[in-house]
């Protein structure tokens, strides 16, 4: 197995990444410094409408949280990516991405021109175009996010279960576009309130 | 006219229309009914319920009166004002036409007539097509009449509970904006029943008040205030 990366980038607090993951690759996430939701949207590189799909992914795996052995399925349980490798422990696919929209009914009017992850996943789709447009934005995983899902049906956002240097890394099981949206959120715990950067990294096996 | 009811069969799909402050009470005709349902803003179709957004707004993970169900934009489309049951799913999708095929065989017109087995996602993207939308525009559906438990577990482990509805259940949504619902009636994937034998469901439509002041839904959380108040002010 080479250990030779093809993709190294960097993703800023508040900021997004668009681009094509070709099958096989082993993709990592690195949470560098501990307490960042990394939200992501994975596509099938050759026809968006095959997408992930939430839903389709916890019934198929019959659990709430993503972790090693989770396979990301599509709407039409088209498996996208497994996750090989977590150390982080788990990951939420029930949070959905902040918006402008749904932080003024979170937190208030105040909040309505603060950054969010849903304008990350705008700018990128306009930069990345190929006629993705607003209905393809669905719903997301969140790398390293803590959302647990109690016996009596509550849900609550908790603090992260990251930690500085934490990873989890998937096998893309197809030609794969993911989008990223490095959440610039500051009114919950899901970034420990100080929003950091991500690593991203790929190599072939 | 001001309001009807129909009946839907078991394992077919159906789209309407509902205006602002209309009711819509969907009333099970058999045991083991689910309604897999859709909803969009009438005016404006991209804008549609985002079930993440109600859910983490409402801190809750299934749904119950008197949340409100959210579009992305922040509106409430729709306050649930009543129901005979205190769990509806909405984190388990619908059924695919593959997987229907996989577990009950295969079926078609021309061996079954109108008994054959149509998945809910056949059913949902027929009706879709006929408002000029499509596999693009499926969002995460609630399962009304469903209960898919969670252990509590590290894995958060889920497993769906045989008998929560029996004929005569009800659930009322009250439309907070003018609605395009898309629904579909067959069986939940999850429900264990050996037989394809999924019940129909009543819909009843009917003229109902703008919430008031102290109206449930407005009292629940200030989020669902909120998002009333964001669905109150496209008509201000």
């Amino acid at each position: 197995m080479s250990d030779e990366f093809v993709l190294d980038d960097i993703v800023e607090a508040g900021d997004g990444w668009i681009g094509e993951i070709p099958a096989g690759t082993l993709l990592r996430i690195t949470d560098l410094h501990g307490n960042q939701a990394v939200d992501t949207l994975f596509y099938d590189a050759l026809d968006y409408a095959n997408r992930y799909s939430a839903m389709d992914t916890i019934r198929e795996q019959g659990a709430v949280y993503l972790t090693t052995g989770s396979v990301l399925m599509t709407v039409n349980c088209d498996p996208l990516a497994t996750i090989v490798a977590d150390t982080c422990g788990r990951h939420d696919t029930l949070g959905g991405a902040c918006s402008q929209e749904s932080n003024v009914v979170r937190y208030g009017r105040h909040t309505r021109h603060q950054h969010s992850c849903r304008t990350t996943f705008v700018r990128k789709a306009k930069e990345w175009g190929r006629g993705l447009e607003k209905r393809d934005i669905a719903h997301n995983i969140n790398f390293f996010m803590n959302v647990p899902v109690t016996e009596d049906g509550g849900l609550t956002f908790e603090d992260g279960v990251s930690a500085p240097g934490k990873y989890v890394e998937l096998r893309a099981e197809r030609d794969l576009l993911m989008l990223v949206s490095n959440c610039p959120q500051l009114n919950n715990p899901c970034n420990g309130y100080d929003p950091t950067a991500i690593r991203i990294t790929g190599r072939r096996p | 006219m001001t309001g009807y009811s129909i009946e839907v069969p078991g394992g077919a799909a159906e789209s309407l229309r509902l205006r602002r402050h209309r009711t819509l009470t969907l009333r099970t005709l058999g045991p083991d009914a689910n309604v897999a349902m859709l909803i969009y803003a009438l005016d404006d179709p991209a804008e549609r319920l985002n079930v993440p957004d109600t859910l983490k707004a409402q801190m809750s993970a299934h749904i119950k009166p008197p949340m409100t169900l959210m579009s992305d934009m922040g509106r409430a489309l729709a306050s649930v004002t009543a129901s005979s049951l205190d769990w509806h799913d909405a984190i388990t999708g619908h059924s695919l036409p593959a997987a229907v095929e996989r577990r009950f065989g295969p079926s078609s017109y021309a061996a079954d007539r109108n008994d054959w087995r149509r998945s809910a996602r056949f059913g949902l993207l027929t009706e879709l097509w006929k408002h000029g939308l499509g596999a693009r525009d499926l969002h995460a559906n609630i399962n009304f009449f469903t209960k898919i438990a969670p252990a509590g577990d590290e894995r958060g482990t889920l497993a769906f509970v045989p008998g929560h509805a029996s004929e005569g259940d009800y659930v009322t949504l009250r439309a907070e904006i003018d609605l395009l619902i898309v629904l579909s009636t067959a069986p939940h994937p999850l429900e264990p029943a050996e037989a394809w034998t999924p019940a129909g469901v009543r819909l009843e439509i009917a003229e109902g008040p703008a919430p008031a002041a102290d109206d449930p839904s407005r009292n629940w959380r200030a989020e669902t205030a909120r998002s009333l108040e964001l669905a109150e002010r496209s008509y201000a």
